[in-house]
């Protein structure tokens, strides 16, 4: 067995792993607490993105920045989340809330036109064209290894900020107040309501996490792939999703696991499978398809009780 | 009369003491006033057959009177997008089930079309055979992708059939270079060229091979289509569908047959889509990957969605706006018609009473000549370039809005607020609402002529189309001709 290209592909199935559990944390928090599939959650993600990107080239630029360059890169960081988190809240008051007495589909294609709008938006505003983080003349993307793992710069910080970012959405939802009444929202929300929980706030705190997550995502995609564009958002969210299924929707710990499963086996096919690199989405597809058969309510998820 | 509690002031409240189905009977029961309610009379009036005539007999006029180029880009994208529409409301709108993977029916179709008849593989079948053979295999398909719903409940066969139609894209794309085990290398679908050259259907030897003969033919194929599904929905098996759309479980415990009805409902939708498809494929004389893309399946759910799910007049609605409204917008001058056309009849519609109203639009015209004349005289740069719109609008636009040299940056900081503005108004009501909405409107005419209009064969149809689905469903959430549910905890 060759192993520098098994480690090789674990590195990057990792850190694609890593931004697929994020986005896959919105989707799923906003799902376990309104059932509603956020479809603009991926053009969330795109937008994090650009913002991160403005922030950069509104510091000097990656070439000689103002300020330090962690600097620079905290503060992209910073920017993108607390953007996104206010953006999510907003698509929230105004698309979602309306409708949470209405049809499941009516919030859905309100999703969907959101998710239109954002996206041309960003055509309109910023250009078909791609933009180009140059993470490598900010932070350097020199190769590193330990024995015969190698990786760059841009993909440690990817999956350690990821890992941060999920210890300290544990620790919110584990142990804060608003953590446990975004529990007991999602356990049962005319309940939760009925207990003095402030439902509506509650949910604008779960947007606000889930899109600031999705944010944090956008800047690391475009510190290890380098390019952004308006269109990402798309497939991202669909990774997103199928992690937040595979998981088991809802669940916490499901959507990490999910993404670290959708992460690693993208990038395995792409080296492994036959034609993987053109076919890795129906690689993943098929995954999804058969733990959905074997276990509805996914890896981590537990099966719903129907309640009459 | 019984003396009902009156509604709470603010409606988001819950009434207490009152169902909500109970506390709306007056609402439900009123007769409808004015034209509309006229309108709906007559319509409620109409046999079944008169309303299919209410369609198909103006339509069967419009070849005399518009050109082809016209035909094919007004009537005859309405009637692929109709019965496109008509297919995914059996599938949505009767059964309720979420299916996102339906374009990728609509492009199976039209590919099996072109490989049965395109020089691809040298076959040349008669349209009779190749078009309900073509809907048989989708149907098929259907029933294979519906199969996994039985355990799919909901938002899960929504996320599973989105991935079918991004599977069904990767496969076309790329099916031109898969060695399969008994027959080697095949060029099945062309791959990023897609089938070209797909012969035109073939009827008994009666060739569709005009435009004229497309659109009778298709507009032959809506009707049977749209009659079908009426007999459809009046039969059995359709009250059984929307019986499992109200409500599931219930329908189960009525001893409906849950799980055959969904495969059922499924594979009667991707067959309509297949059939649609073929008819399609043959009309654009070829099949390419992008074509069958999410861009045209959140159309055909707009058609659907904005008409009202479940309601067949509706379907036709639907595709008369989403396919014309966007048309129109691609040429500058008409897009700027309808722009502020709608605007103003908006504004008409629903600012009310009448001196209110005059003092809005007085005040509107006032605030923007009195922004236009400050800006000329403190900098002129602001008012120095020409307007996009052309004819009548053209010189009013120009002493009205603001015109700087160079928008690029500007109009974008200006999109941004806009959206913000409209947001608050949203927000506000009574006269503040009023108040905040004369810069609002004036911002709106601002950023369309230096930025939107400049996009109006991209990215400003979606955002306006975004926009719309988003205003429709918080507006009315069952669409224009839906009925709304009644939800009975």
């Amino acid at each position: 067995m060759n192993w520098s290209l098994f480690f090789d592909l674990t590195v990057s199935g990792l850190t694609l792993g890593s931004l697929y559990a994020l986005i896959a944390l919105g989707y799923s928090m906003v799902y376990g607490i309104l059932k509603l599939l956020n479809f603009a959650h991926g053009d969330v993600y795109m937008i994090g993105a650009f913002i991160g990107w403005f922030a950069l080239h509104g510091l000097g630029g990656p070439i000689s920045p103002d300020v330090g360059a962690w600097i620079v890169t905290v503060l992209m960081f910073l920017a993108a989340m607390v953007g996104c988190g206010v953006l999510g809240v907003v698509i929230e008051r105004f698309a979602y809330r309306p409708l949470r007495n209405a049809p499941r589909i009516a919030p859905l294609i309100s999703a969907l036109g959101v998710s239109f709008f954002l996206q041309n938006s960003a055509l309109l505003l910023f250009g078909a064209a791609f933009r180009d983080y140059d993470s490598f003349d900010l932070i350097g993307s020199r190769t590193r290894h330990v024995g015969q793992v190698y990786y760059a710069t841009p993909q440690i910080l990817t999956v350690c900020g990821a890992i941060a970012l999920m210890v300290v959405l544990t620790l919110i939802v584990a142990r804060t107040t608003v953590g446990k009444a975004m529990r007991a929202t999602s356990f049962d929300r005319e309940a939760a309501a009925m207990m003095g929980i402030d439902v509506d706030r509650v949910i604008s705190v779960t947007f606000f996490l889930g899109s600031a997550l999705a944010g944090a995502a956008g800047v690391m995609f475009g510190l290890v792939f380098g390019q952004i564009y308006h269109y990402m958002g798309f497939i991202a969210g669909l990774k997103g999703f199928t992690a937040a299924v595979i998981g088991g929707i809802g669940s916490i710990p499901g959507a990490m696991l999910g993404g670290l499963v959708v992460g690693l086996l993208e990038s395995y096919a792409t080296g492994y499978l036959p034609q993987g690199s053109t076919f890795q989405n129906l690689y993943v597809f098929a995954v999804l398809i058969a733990v959905i058969l074997v276990r509805p309510s996914g890896l981590l998820g537990r099966a719903a009780i129907q309640k009459v | 009369m019984v003396d009902l509690p009156s509604p709470a002031d603010r409606p988001d409240e819950p009434r207490v003491g009152t169902d909500e189905w109970v506390a709306s009977h007056g609402e439900r029961t009123a007769r409808r006033t004015g034209v509309t309610g006229f309108i709906a009379r007559v319509w409620d009036r109409l046999p079944p057959f008169g309303r299919l005539a209410v369609f198909v007999v103006p339509t069967a006029f419009l070849p005399f009177l518009m050109s082809e180029e016209n035909l094919t880009r007004y009537a005859l994208y309405t009637l692929f997008y109709a019965l496109m529409g008509l297919g995914l409301n059996v599938v949505v709108g009767y059964a309720g089930l979420l299916d996102l993977g339906y374009i990728a029916f609509v492009g199976f179709g039209a590919y099996g079309y072109g490989i049965l008849a395109s020089p691809q593989f040298g076959n040349h079948f008669q349209a009779e055979l190749a078009i309900p053979a073509v809907a048989i295999a989708t149907a098929v398909l259907g029933l294979l992708v519906g199969l996994p719903s039985r355990r799919l409940v909901g938002d899960y066969l929504a996320i599973v059939t989105l991935f079918f139609g991004q599977a069904f894209v990767v496969f076309v794309n790329n099916a031109n270079r898969i060695d399969f085990p008994h027959f080697g290398h095949v060029d099945l679908t062309g791959g990023a060229n897609g089938l070209s050259d797909i012969y035109p259907p073939n009827f008994f030897g009666y060739e569709i091979n005009s435009t004229r003969r497309y659109f009778y033919f298709v507009l032959a194929a809506f009707a049977l289509v749209l009659t079908a599904l009426y007999f459809a929905n009046e039969s059995r098996t359709g009250r059984a569908w929307r019986a499992l759309r109200e409500d599931p479980l219930a329908a189960e415990t009525m001893t409906v047959p849950v799980n055959r009805l969904k495969l059922l409902a499924f594979a009667f939708g991707a067959g309509l889509a297949g059939f649609t498809g073929a008819i399609y494929g043959s009309f654009q004389t070829g099949a390419f990957p992008g074509d069958y893309d999410v861009g045209l399946l959140i159309t055909i759910y707009a058609v659907v969605i904005l008409g009202g799910t479940g309601s067949l007049a509706g379907v036709a609605l639907g595709a008369i706006i989403i396919n014309c409204a966007p048309e129109l917008l691609r040429s500058e001058h008409n897009a700027s018609l309808l722009f502020y056309g709608v605007i103003l009849l908006t504004i008409l519609g629903k600012v009310r009473p009448w001196r209110v109203l005059g003092v809005f639009l007085g005040g509107l015209v006032a605030f923007g000549f009195a922004v236009h004349a400050i800006a000329d005289a403190a900098w002129p740069r602001l008012t120095a370039a020409h307007a996009h719109s052309t004819g009548f609008l053209k010189g009013p636009i120009e002493d009205w809005v603001l015109l700087p040299r160079h928008p690029v940056k500007i109009a974008d900081y200006g999109y941004v607020i806009l959206i913000a503005a409209i947001l608050l108004v949203t927000r506000l009501d009574g006269w503040r609402r009023l108040v905040a909405l004369v810069p609002t409107v004036y911002l709106g005419a601002f950023v369309w002529e230096n930025l939107l209009i400049t996009q109006t064969a991209g990215a400003t149809r979606l955002i306006l189309l975004g926009a719309l689905l988003v205003a429709l469903m918080n507006a009315r959430p069952q669409g224009l001709l839906g009925t709304a549910r009644v939800e009975i905890v």
